[in-house]
Protein backbone atom coordinates (compact mmCIF):
# COMPACT_ATOMS: atom_id res chain seq x y z
CA UNK A 1 0.00 0.00 0.00
CA UNK A 2 2.72 2.37 1.07
CA UNK A 3 4.84 1.40 -1.89
CA UNK A 4 2.20 2.25 -4.46
CA UNK A 5 1.65 5.61 -2.86
CA UNK A 6 5.32 6.41 -3.20
CA UNK A 7 5.77 5.10 -6.71
CA UNK A 8 2.67 6.63 -8.18
CA UNK A 9 4.01 10.21 -8.39
CA UNK A 10 7.30 8.97 -9.74
CA UNK A 11 5.52 6.99 -12.41
CA UNK A 12 3.42 10.00 -13.33
CA UNK A 13 6.46 12.22 -13.46
CA UNK A 14 8.16 9.75 -15.75
CA UNK A 15 5.12 9.59 -17.98
CA UNK A 16 4.98 13.36 -18.28
CA UNK A 17 8.70 13.48 -19.02
CA UNK A 18 8.40 10.84 -21.75
CA UNK A 19 5.48 12.76 -23.21
CA UNK A 20 7.51 15.96 -23.18
CA UNK A 21 10.44 14.39 -25.00
CA UNK A 22 8.10 12.79 -27.50
CA UNK A 23 6.53 16.16 -28.31
CA UNK A 24 9.98 17.74 -28.64
CA UNK A 25 11.19 14.97 -30.93
CA UNK A 26 8.20 15.24 -33.21
CA UNK A 27 8.42 18.99 -33.47
CA UNK A 28 12.09 18.68 -34.35
CA UNK A 29 11.16 16.07 -36.94
CA UNK A 30 8.85 18.53 -38.67
CA UNK A 31 11.76 20.94 -38.96
CA UNK A 32 13.94 18.39 -40.77
CA UNK A 33 12.37 18.79 -44.25
CA UNK A 34 12.79 22.57 -44.05
CA UNK A 35 16.48 22.31 -43.17
CA UNK A 36 17.05 19.61 -45.77
CA UNK A 37 15.47 21.81 -48.43
CA UNK A 38 17.48 24.86 -47.44
CA UNK A 39 20.67 22.76 -47.23
CA UNK A 40 20.10 21.19 -50.63
CA UNK A 41 19.35 24.55 -52.24
CA UNK A 42 22.49 26.10 -50.78
CA UNK A 43 24.65 23.10 -51.72
CA UNK A 44 23.48 23.05 -55.31
CA UNK A 45 22.74 26.70 -55.81
CA UNK A 46 25.64 28.60 -54.26
CA UNK A 47 27.77 28.30 -57.43
CA UNK A 48 25.21 30.16 -59.49
CA UNK A 49 24.19 32.49 -56.66
CA UNK A 50 26.11 35.51 -57.85
CA UNK A 51 25.68 39.10 -58.85
CA UNK A 52 24.56 38.11 -62.36
CA UNK A 53 21.52 36.44 -60.87
CA UNK A 54 20.12 39.91 -60.09
CA UNK A 55 21.42 41.84 -63.06
CA UNK A 56 21.09 39.61 -66.12
CA UNK A 57 18.13 38.04 -67.82
CA UNK A 58 17.79 34.28 -68.16
CA UNK A 59 20.16 32.75 -70.73
CA UNK A 60 18.94 30.92 -73.78
CA UNK A 61 19.33 27.19 -73.98
CA UNK A 62 22.12 27.63 -76.51
CA UNK A 63 24.18 29.99 -74.33
CA UNK A 64 23.80 27.64 -71.42
CA UNK A 65 24.81 24.65 -73.51
CA UNK A 66 27.98 26.36 -74.72
CA UNK A 67 28.91 27.27 -71.17
CA UNK A 68 28.27 23.74 -70.02
CA UNK A 69 30.47 22.26 -72.73
CA UNK A 70 33.34 24.57 -71.88
CA UNK A 71 32.82 23.87 -68.18
CA UNK A 72 32.04 27.49 -67.22
CA UNK A 73 29.29 28.65 -64.91
CA UNK A 74 26.08 29.25 -66.80
CA UNK A 75 25.87 32.91 -67.81
CA UNK A 76 22.89 35.13 -67.06
CA UNK A 77 20.48 35.42 -64.16
CA UNK A 78 16.80 35.85 -63.50
CA UNK A 79 16.39 39.62 -63.75
CA UNK A 80 13.41 39.22 -66.08
CA UNK A 81 11.79 36.89 -63.51
CA UNK A 82 12.44 39.24 -60.59
CA UNK A 83 11.06 42.20 -62.51
CA UNK A 84 8.01 40.19 -63.57
CA UNK A 85 7.33 38.92 -60.05
CA UNK A 86 7.60 42.48 -58.76
CA UNK A 87 5.23 43.82 -61.44
CA UNK A 88 2.68 41.03 -61.07
CA UNK A 89 2.71 41.26 -57.27
CA UNK A 90 2.47 45.06 -57.26
CA UNK A 91 -0.64 45.02 -59.42
CA UNK A 92 -2.08 42.09 -57.44
CA UNK A 93 -1.60 44.09 -54.24
CA UNK A 94 -3.38 47.10 -55.71
CA UNK A 95 -6.26 44.86 -56.77
CA UNK A 96 -6.58 42.66 -53.69
CA UNK A 97 -5.73 44.75 -50.67
CA UNK A 98 -8.31 47.57 -50.84
CA UNK A 99 -11.04 45.10 -51.79
CA UNK A 100 -9.96 42.63 -49.10
CA UNK A 101 -9.77 45.29 -46.41
CA UNK A 102 -13.18 46.70 -47.34
CA UNK A 103 -14.71 43.24 -47.19
CA UNK A 104 -12.94 42.54 -43.90
CA UNK A 105 -14.34 45.76 -42.41
CA UNK A 106 -17.84 44.75 -43.50
CA UNK A 107 -17.49 41.28 -41.99
CA UNK A 108 -16.14 42.64 -38.72
CA UNK A 109 -18.87 45.27 -38.43
CA UNK A 110 -21.89 43.22 -39.51
CA UNK A 111 -20.85 39.92 -37.98
CA UNK A 112 -24.24 38.24 -37.92
CA UNK A 113 -25.96 39.62 -41.01
CA UNK A 114 -26.91 36.82 -43.43
CA UNK A 115 -24.93 38.50 -46.20
CA UNK A 116 -21.86 38.71 -43.97
CA UNK A 117 -22.10 35.01 -43.16
CA UNK A 118 -22.45 34.19 -46.83
CA UNK A 119 -19.44 36.32 -47.76
CA UNK A 120 -17.38 34.79 -44.95
CA UNK A 121 -18.18 31.25 -46.06
CA UNK A 122 -17.58 32.02 -49.71
CA UNK A 123 -14.25 33.60 -48.89
CA UNK A 124 -13.27 30.43 -47.02
CA UNK A 125 -14.33 28.41 -50.05
CA UNK A 126 -12.29 30.63 -52.33
CA UNK A 127 -9.23 29.77 -50.29
CA UNK A 128 -9.80 26.11 -51.10
CA UNK A 129 -10.01 26.50 -54.87
CA UNK A 130 -6.95 24.96 -56.56
CA UNK A 131 -4.69 27.63 -57.97
CA UNK A 132 -4.67 26.12 -61.45
CA UNK A 133 -8.46 26.38 -61.55
CA UNK A 134 -8.21 30.07 -60.70
CA UNK A 135 -5.58 30.39 -63.43
CA UNK A 136 -7.80 28.78 -66.05
CA UNK A 137 -10.79 30.91 -65.05
CA UNK A 138 -8.69 34.06 -65.31
CA UNK A 139 -7.52 32.84 -68.70
CA UNK A 140 -11.16 32.91 -69.80
CA UNK A 141 -11.93 36.21 -68.05
CA UNK A 142 -8.85 38.23 -68.91
CA UNK A 143 -6.50 36.55 -71.37
CA UNK A 144 -9.18 35.75 -73.97
CA UNK A 145 -10.94 39.15 -74.00
CA UNK A 146 -7.56 40.93 -74.12
CA UNK A 147 -6.47 38.57 -76.89
CA UNK A 148 -3.17 37.84 -75.26
CA UNK A 149 -1.29 36.77 -72.17
CA UNK A 150 -0.41 39.61 -69.84
CA UNK A 151 1.00 40.50 -66.45
CA UNK A 152 -2.43 41.90 -65.60
CA UNK A 153 -4.00 38.46 -66.05
CA UNK A 154 -1.40 36.97 -63.71
CA UNK A 155 -2.03 39.73 -61.18
CA UNK A 156 -5.77 39.06 -61.32
CA UNK A 157 -5.20 35.37 -60.58
CA UNK A 158 -2.86 36.11 -57.68
CA UNK A 159 -5.19 38.83 -56.36
CA UNK A 160 -8.05 36.32 -56.23
CA UNK A 161 -5.80 33.99 -54.27
CA UNK A 162 -4.77 36.75 -51.88
CA UNK A 163 -8.29 37.99 -51.20
CA UNK A 164 -9.42 35.38 -48.65
CA UNK A 165 -6.26 35.88 -46.61
CA UNK A 166 -6.54 39.66 -46.60
CA UNK A 167 -10.26 39.49 -45.74
CA UNK A 168 -9.71 37.12 -42.85
CA UNK A 169 -6.75 38.96 -41.36
CA UNK A 170 -8.60 42.28 -41.59
CA UNK A 171 -11.70 40.84 -39.97
CA UNK A 172 -9.74 39.16 -37.19
CA UNK A 173 -7.60 42.16 -36.35
CA UNK A 174 -10.61 44.51 -36.30
CA UNK A 175 -12.52 42.11 -34.07
CA UNK A 176 -9.69 42.24 -31.55
CA UNK A 177 -10.22 45.97 -30.99
CA UNK A 178 -12.42 46.81 -28.00
CA UNK A 179 -15.88 48.21 -28.79
CA UNK A 180 -15.04 51.16 -26.59
CA UNK A 181 -12.75 52.58 -29.29
CA UNK A 182 -15.59 52.76 -31.78
CA UNK A 183 -17.95 54.16 -29.16
CA UNK A 184 -15.42 56.78 -28.14
CA UNK A 185 -14.99 57.85 -31.76
CA UNK A 186 -18.70 58.10 -32.40
CA UNK A 187 -19.28 59.83 -29.06
CA UNK A 188 -17.00 62.62 -30.30
CA UNK A 189 -19.40 63.19 -33.15
CA UNK A 190 -17.36 61.36 -35.74
CA UNK A 191 -19.17 59.93 -38.72
CA UNK A 192 -19.08 56.18 -39.15
CA UNK A 193 -16.64 56.38 -42.05
CA UNK A 194 -14.34 58.73 -40.16
CA UNK A 195 -14.30 56.39 -37.17
CA UNK A 196 -13.49 53.38 -39.36
CA UNK A 197 -10.85 55.15 -41.42
CA UNK A 198 -9.21 57.27 -38.75
CA UNK A 199 -9.48 55.12 -35.65
CA UNK A 200 -10.32 51.48 -36.28
CA UNK A 201 -8.13 50.77 -39.30
CA UNK A 202 -5.06 52.63 -37.98
CA UNK A 203 -5.45 50.87 -34.63
CA UNK A 204 -5.36 47.47 -36.30
CA UNK A 205 -2.66 48.47 -38.78
CA UNK A 206 -0.09 45.94 -37.61
CA UNK A 207 -2.60 43.13 -38.08
CA UNK A 208 -3.58 44.38 -41.53
CA UNK A 209 0.02 44.80 -42.61
CA UNK A 210 1.05 41.38 -41.33
CA UNK A 211 -1.90 39.77 -43.08
CA UNK A 212 -1.05 41.50 -46.34
CA UNK A 213 2.61 40.45 -46.12
CA UNK A 214 1.71 36.85 -45.42
CA UNK A 215 -0.71 36.85 -48.34
CA UNK A 216 2.04 38.23 -50.58
CA UNK A 217 4.57 35.64 -49.49
CA UNK A 218 1.95 32.94 -49.97
CA UNK A 219 1.28 33.79 -53.63
CA UNK A 220 4.82 34.79 -54.48
CA UNK A 221 5.90 31.31 -55.44
CA UNK A 222 2.69 30.40 -57.25
CA UNK A 223 3.43 28.86 -60.64
CA UNK A 224 0.35 27.08 -61.91
CA UNK A 225 -1.94 30.12 -62.27
CA UNK A 226 0.87 32.10 -63.93
CA UNK A 227 1.55 29.37 -66.49
CA UNK A 228 -1.83 29.96 -68.08
CA UNK A 229 -1.98 33.74 -67.64
CA UNK A 230 1.37 35.48 -68.14
CA UNK A 231 3.03 32.98 -70.53
CA UNK A 232 6.64 34.01 -69.94
CA UNK A 233 9.10 36.48 -71.43
CA UNK A 234 12.77 36.44 -72.29
CA UNK A 235 13.31 40.10 -71.49
CA UNK A 236 12.44 42.50 -68.71
CA UNK A 237 8.90 43.76 -69.15
CA UNK A 238 7.19 46.58 -67.24
CA UNK A 239 4.01 46.72 -69.34
CA UNK A 240 1.06 45.10 -67.62
CA UNK A 241 -0.64 44.32 -70.92
CA UNK A 242 2.30 42.29 -72.21
CA UNK A 243 3.37 38.71 -71.50
CA UNK A 244 5.72 38.59 -68.55
CA UNK A 245 7.65 36.03 -66.64
CA UNK A 246 8.15 35.43 -62.94
CA UNK A 247 10.77 33.75 -60.80
CA UNK A 248 8.57 30.73 -60.26
CA UNK A 249 7.86 30.48 -63.99
CA UNK A 250 11.57 30.63 -64.80
CA UNK A 251 12.19 27.78 -62.38
CA UNK A 252 9.58 25.80 -64.28
CA UNK A 253 11.32 26.64 -67.56
CA UNK A 254 14.75 25.72 -66.18
CA UNK A 255 13.30 22.43 -65.04
CA UNK A 256 12.14 21.69 -68.58
CA UNK A 257 15.51 22.39 -70.15
CA UNK A 258 18.44 20.12 -69.20
CA UNK A 259 20.90 22.84 -70.23
CA UNK A 260 19.44 25.33 -67.77
CA UNK A 261 18.80 22.87 -64.96
CA UNK A 262 21.57 24.16 -62.71
CA UNK A 263 19.88 27.57 -62.54
CA UNK A 264 16.91 25.96 -60.77
CA UNK A 265 18.79 25.87 -57.49
CA UNK A 266 20.06 29.39 -57.33
CA UNK A 267 16.70 30.87 -58.33
CA UNK A 268 14.83 28.60 -55.92
CA UNK A 269 17.22 29.65 -53.18
CA UNK A 270 16.59 33.30 -53.94
CA UNK A 271 12.81 32.84 -54.01
CA UNK A 272 12.92 30.98 -50.72
CA UNK A 273 15.08 33.68 -49.14
CA UNK A 274 12.69 36.42 -50.25
CA UNK A 275 9.70 34.54 -48.89
CA UNK A 276 11.51 33.88 -45.62
CA UNK A 277 12.44 37.54 -45.30
CA UNK A 278 8.85 38.65 -45.87
CA UNK A 279 7.66 36.18 -43.26
CA UNK A 280 10.21 37.33 -40.71
CA UNK A 281 9.35 40.95 -41.45
CA UNK A 282 5.65 40.19 -40.96
CA UNK A 283 6.38 38.52 -37.62
CA UNK A 284 8.56 41.34 -36.35
CA UNK A 285 6.01 43.96 -37.41
CA UNK A 286 3.23 42.06 -35.68
CA UNK A 287 5.31 42.07 -32.51
CA UNK A 288 6.68 45.59 -32.69
CA UNK A 289 3.62 47.56 -33.69
CA UNK A 290 1.23 45.64 -31.57
CA UNK A 291 -1.09 47.94 -29.70
CA UNK A 292 -1.94 47.04 -26.15
CA UNK B 1 -41.74 75.26 -32.88
CA UNK B 2 -42.61 74.50 -29.26
CA UNK B 3 -39.49 72.40 -29.01
CA UNK B 4 -37.12 75.30 -29.22
CA UNK B 5 -38.54 77.27 -26.30
CA UNK B 6 -35.79 77.81 -23.79
CA UNK B 7 -37.06 76.62 -20.45
CA UNK B 8 -33.91 77.28 -18.47
CA UNK B 9 -33.18 73.60 -18.27
CA UNK B 10 -30.34 72.26 -20.35
CA UNK B 11 -31.75 68.77 -20.60
CA UNK B 12 -35.30 67.50 -20.37
CA UNK B 13 -36.27 63.85 -20.46
CA UNK B 14 -39.91 63.19 -21.30
CA UNK B 15 -41.27 59.67 -21.00
CA UNK B 16 -37.96 58.24 -22.14
CA UNK B 17 -38.03 54.46 -22.58
CA UNK B 18 -35.35 52.19 -23.97
CA UNK B 19 -35.88 48.54 -24.83
CA UNK B 20 -33.33 45.97 -25.91
CA UNK B 21 -36.00 43.41 -26.78
CA UNK B 22 -39.54 44.46 -27.70
CA UNK B 23 -41.77 44.76 -24.65
CA UNK B 24 -38.93 44.62 -22.13
CA UNK B 25 -37.86 48.04 -20.97
CA UNK B 26 -34.38 48.67 -19.63
CA UNK B 27 -35.41 52.27 -19.06
CA UNK B 28 -39.09 52.79 -18.40
CA UNK B 29 -40.79 56.16 -18.92
CA UNK B 30 -38.25 58.38 -17.24
CA UNK B 31 -39.10 62.06 -16.77
CA UNK B 32 -36.50 64.48 -15.50
CA UNK B 33 -35.19 68.00 -16.01
CA UNK B 34 -31.63 69.01 -15.47
CA UNK B 35 -30.48 72.57 -14.78
CA UNK B 36 -27.26 73.94 -16.24
CA UNK B 37 -23.99 73.92 -14.27
CA UNK B 38 -25.05 71.14 -11.98
CA UNK B 39 -23.74 67.67 -11.32
CA UNK B 40 -26.42 65.01 -11.42
CA UNK B 41 -25.61 61.54 -10.20
CA UNK B 42 -27.53 58.54 -11.45
CA UNK B 43 -27.47 55.75 -8.88
CA UNK B 44 -28.97 52.34 -8.61
CA UNK B 45 -28.13 48.65 -8.45
CA UNK B 46 -26.51 46.83 -11.38
CA UNK B 47 -28.78 46.43 -14.37
CA UNK B 48 -31.21 49.13 -13.31
CA UNK B 49 -30.76 51.07 -16.55
CA UNK B 50 -28.41 53.85 -15.43
CA UNK B 51 -25.89 53.44 -18.21
CA UNK B 52 -28.63 52.73 -20.72
CA UNK B 53 -30.29 56.04 -19.89
CA UNK B 54 -26.97 57.87 -20.16
CA UNK B 55 -26.22 56.33 -23.56
CA UNK B 56 -29.67 57.33 -24.77
CA UNK B 57 -28.80 60.98 -24.20
CA UNK B 58 -26.13 61.01 -26.88
CA UNK B 59 -27.83 58.45 -29.10
CA UNK B 60 -25.07 55.87 -28.83
CA UNK B 61 -27.71 53.13 -28.80
CA UNK B 62 -28.17 53.61 -32.49
CA UNK B 63 -24.93 51.71 -32.97
CA UNK B 64 -26.61 48.50 -31.99
CA UNK B 65 -29.53 47.12 -33.95
CA UNK B 66 -32.64 46.13 -32.05
CA UNK B 67 -32.47 48.81 -29.37
CA UNK B 68 -35.37 51.20 -29.54
CA UNK B 69 -35.66 54.49 -27.73
CA UNK B 70 -38.97 56.29 -27.37
CA UNK B 71 -40.03 59.52 -25.71
CA UNK B 72 -38.44 62.92 -26.05
CA UNK B 73 -35.05 64.17 -25.00
CA UNK B 74 -34.65 67.92 -25.28
CA UNK B 75 -31.14 69.31 -25.29
CA UNK B 76 -31.35 73.09 -24.81
CA UNK B 77 -34.98 72.80 -25.86
CA UNK B 78 -34.28 70.93 -29.07
CA UNK B 79 -35.41 67.36 -29.55
CA UNK B 80 -32.26 65.31 -30.06
CA UNK B 81 -34.06 62.72 -32.15
CA UNK B 82 -34.68 65.39 -34.77
CA UNK B 83 -31.07 66.52 -34.74
CA UNK B 84 -28.17 64.98 -36.63
CA UNK B 85 -26.78 62.31 -34.26
CA UNK B 86 -23.26 63.58 -34.92
CA UNK B 87 -24.28 67.03 -33.68
CA UNK B 88 -25.95 65.55 -30.60
CA UNK B 89 -22.76 63.69 -29.76
CA UNK B 90 -20.66 66.81 -30.17
CA UNK B 91 -22.94 68.67 -27.77
CA UNK B 92 -23.08 65.85 -25.26
CA UNK B 93 -19.54 64.61 -24.66
CA UNK B 94 -19.04 61.21 -23.15
CA UNK B 95 -16.49 59.70 -20.78
CA UNK B 96 -16.47 55.94 -20.48
CA UNK B 97 -15.97 53.46 -17.68
CA UNK B 98 -12.48 52.49 -18.75
CA UNK B 99 -10.05 55.06 -20.09
CA UNK B 100 -9.99 54.57 -23.86
CA UNK B 101 -7.52 56.94 -25.51
CA UNK B 102 -7.02 56.21 -29.20
CA UNK B 103 -3.96 53.95 -29.25
CA UNK B 104 -2.49 55.25 -32.50
CA UNK B 105 -2.70 58.90 -31.54
CA UNK B 106 -0.38 61.04 -29.48
CA UNK B 107 -1.56 62.92 -26.41
CA UNK B 108 -2.26 66.07 -28.41
CA UNK B 109 -3.71 63.94 -31.21
CA UNK B 110 -6.17 62.46 -28.75
CA UNK B 111 -7.26 65.89 -27.56
CA UNK B 112 -7.80 67.00 -31.14
CA UNK B 113 -9.43 63.72 -32.21
CA UNK B 114 -12.91 65.21 -32.14
CA UNK B 115 -11.91 67.91 -34.63
CA UNK B 116 -10.18 65.37 -36.85
CA UNK B 117 -13.18 63.05 -36.82
CA UNK B 118 -15.48 65.93 -37.69
CA UNK B 119 -13.20 67.09 -40.52
CA UNK B 120 -12.69 70.47 -38.91
CA UNK B 121 -9.32 71.76 -40.04
CA UNK B 122 -7.32 73.87 -37.61
CA UNK B 123 -4.09 75.74 -38.03
CA UNK B 124 -1.12 75.06 -35.83
CA UNK B 125 -1.84 77.91 -33.47
CA UNK B 126 -5.47 76.92 -32.94
CA UNK B 127 -4.40 73.35 -32.32
CA UNK B 128 -1.89 74.43 -29.72
CA UNK B 129 -4.46 76.59 -27.96
CA UNK B 130 -7.11 73.87 -27.89
CA UNK B 131 -4.66 71.27 -26.62
CA UNK B 132 -3.38 73.53 -23.88
CA UNK B 133 -6.80 74.80 -22.83
CA UNK B 134 -8.30 71.29 -22.73
CA UNK B 135 -5.40 69.70 -20.89
CA UNK B 136 -5.29 72.59 -18.41
CA UNK B 137 -8.98 72.21 -17.70
CA UNK B 138 -8.39 68.62 -16.61
CA UNK B 139 -5.20 69.54 -14.69
CA UNK B 140 -3.09 67.35 -16.95
CA UNK B 141 -1.13 70.09 -18.74
CA UNK B 142 1.75 70.33 -16.27
CA UNK B 143 2.21 66.56 -16.26
CA UNK B 144 2.27 66.06 -20.02
CA UNK B 145 3.30 69.38 -21.60
CA UNK B 146 6.75 68.01 -22.49
CA UNK B 147 5.51 64.72 -23.91
CA UNK B 148 2.59 65.88 -26.04
CA UNK B 149 3.81 63.79 -28.96
CA UNK B 150 4.00 60.58 -26.99
CA UNK B 151 1.24 58.03 -27.36
CA UNK B 152 -1.70 58.58 -25.02
CA UNK B 153 -1.56 54.96 -23.94
CA UNK B 154 1.79 55.55 -22.18
CA UNK B 155 0.05 57.52 -19.43
CA UNK B 156 -1.16 56.00 -16.18
CA UNK B 157 -4.81 54.94 -15.91
CA UNK B 158 -5.83 58.08 -14.03
CA UNK B 159 -4.00 60.32 -16.49
CA UNK B 160 -5.55 58.45 -19.40
CA UNK B 161 -9.01 59.05 -17.98
CA UNK B 162 -8.27 62.77 -17.59
CA UNK B 163 -7.00 62.76 -21.17
CA UNK B 164 -10.31 61.23 -22.23
CA UNK B 165 -12.17 63.97 -20.36
CA UNK B 166 -9.97 66.56 -22.11
CA UNK B 167 -10.78 64.92 -25.43
CA UNK B 168 -14.50 65.31 -24.72
CA UNK B 169 -14.08 68.90 -23.48
CA UNK B 170 -12.00 69.96 -26.49
CA UNK B 171 -15.19 70.14 -28.54
CA UNK B 172 -16.77 72.51 -25.98
CA UNK B 173 -19.83 70.37 -25.31
CA UNK B 174 -22.90 71.61 -23.45
CA UNK B 175 -23.17 68.46 -21.46
CA UNK B 176 -20.65 65.97 -20.13
CA UNK B 177 -21.92 62.43 -19.68
CA UNK B 178 -19.79 60.23 -17.47
CA UNK B 179 -20.35 56.51 -17.21
CA UNK B 180 -18.73 55.37 -13.95
CA UNK B 181 -15.57 57.26 -14.89
CA UNK B 182 -13.64 56.21 -11.79
CA UNK B 183 -14.61 52.56 -11.50
CA UNK B 184 -11.35 51.40 -13.10
CA UNK B 185 -9.13 53.81 -11.16
CA UNK B 186 -7.22 53.76 -7.89
CA UNK B 187 -8.38 55.95 -4.96
CA UNK B 188 -5.91 58.79 -5.61
CA UNK B 189 -6.81 59.06 -9.29
CA UNK B 190 -10.45 58.83 -8.29
CA UNK B 191 -10.21 61.76 -5.91
CA UNK B 192 -8.44 63.84 -8.58
CA UNK B 193 -11.25 63.14 -11.02
CA UNK B 194 -13.82 64.02 -8.38
CA UNK B 195 -12.09 67.34 -7.67
CA UNK B 196 -12.01 67.92 -11.40
CA UNK B 197 -15.74 67.30 -11.74
CA UNK B 198 -16.42 69.96 -9.10
CA UNK B 199 -14.24 72.43 -11.04
CA UNK B 200 -15.77 71.59 -14.39
CA UNK B 201 -19.23 72.27 -13.01
CA UNK B 202 -18.53 75.97 -13.39
CA UNK B 203 -18.51 75.64 -17.16
CA UNK B 204 -20.31 72.44 -17.96
CA UNK B 205 -23.33 70.44 -16.93
CA UNK B 206 -22.39 66.98 -15.80
CA UNK B 207 -24.38 63.79 -15.53
CA UNK B 208 -22.50 60.98 -13.88
CA UNK B 209 -23.49 57.36 -13.47
CA UNK B 210 -21.98 55.93 -10.35
CA UNK B 211 -22.06 52.78 -8.29
CA UNK B 212 -20.36 54.53 -5.48
CA UNK B 213 -22.86 56.21 -3.17
CA UNK B 214 -20.31 58.17 -1.21
CA UNK B 215 -19.00 59.52 -4.51
CA UNK B 216 -22.49 60.67 -5.41
CA UNK B 217 -22.79 62.29 -2.00
CA UNK B 218 -19.44 64.05 -2.39
CA UNK B 219 -19.82 65.52 -5.83
CA UNK B 220 -23.42 65.73 -6.95
CA UNK B 221 -25.99 68.48 -6.52
CA UNK B 222 -28.89 66.34 -7.60
CA UNK B 223 -29.34 62.62 -7.62
CA UNK B 224 -31.53 60.14 -9.43
CA UNK B 225 -32.24 56.74 -8.01
CA UNK B 226 -33.20 54.13 -10.56
CA UNK B 227 -34.52 50.66 -9.97
CA UNK B 228 -35.61 48.11 -12.60
CA UNK B 229 -35.61 50.74 -15.30
CA UNK B 230 -37.81 53.18 -13.44
CA UNK B 231 -36.75 56.49 -12.01
CA UNK B 232 -37.76 55.92 -8.41
CA UNK B 233 -36.64 59.20 -6.95
CA UNK B 234 -35.08 62.38 -8.24
CA UNK B 235 -34.17 65.32 -6.06
CA UNK B 236 -31.33 67.15 -4.44
CA UNK B 237 -28.56 64.91 -3.23
CA UNK B 238 -28.79 66.34 0.27
CA UNK B 239 -32.46 65.51 0.54
CA UNK B 240 -32.03 62.04 -0.91
CA UNK B 241 -29.29 61.13 1.50
CA UNK B 242 -30.99 62.62 4.56
CA UNK B 243 -34.71 62.22 4.00
CA UNK B 244 -35.39 59.94 1.03
CA UNK B 245 -39.03 59.99 0.03
CA UNK B 246 -39.17 56.48 -1.28
CA UNK B 247 -38.69 53.39 0.82
CA UNK B 248 -36.65 51.67 -1.89
CA UNK B 249 -34.22 54.57 -2.10
CA UNK B 250 -33.75 54.44 1.64
CA UNK B 251 -33.17 50.70 1.54
CA UNK B 252 -30.60 51.08 -1.20
CA UNK B 253 -28.80 53.93 0.48
CA UNK B 254 -28.65 52.13 3.81
CA UNK B 255 -27.34 49.02 2.11
CA UNK B 256 -30.39 46.80 2.60
CA UNK B 257 -30.23 45.78 -1.05
CA UNK B 258 -28.35 46.47 -4.23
Amino acid sequence: MKKTKLSAPRYRLMKSRIFFYLVCTFSLLTMIPLFLIIGELIRKGYKQFNFDLFTKVAPTSMEAMLARISGDAIPGGILNGLAGTLLILAVAIVLAIPLGIATGVYLAEKKEKPLARLVRNLSDLLQGIPSIVIGVIVYIWVVKPMAGYSALAGSTALAIMMLPMVIRSTEESLKMLPDSLKEAGLALGGSYSAVVLRILLPSSFSGLFTGALLAISRVMGETAPLLVTVLGAATVNWDITQPTTAVSLLIWEFYNDPNLASLIWSSSLLLLLIVLCINLLAKSIAKKWKIQ
Amino acid sequence: MENTINTGYILELKEVSVSYTPGKYAVDKVNARIAPNTVTAIMGPSGCGKSTLLHAINRLHELYPGISTTGEILLKGENIFRMNPMKVRRLAGMVFQRPNPFPTMSISGNVLAGYKLNNISLNKKEKGLIVERSLRSVNLWDEVKDVLNKKGTFLSGGQQQRLCIARALALKPELLLMDEPTSALDPISTSRIEDLILELKKEYTIIIVTHNMSQAARISDNAMFMYLGKLVEYGTTRQMFTKPENKRTEDYLTGSFG
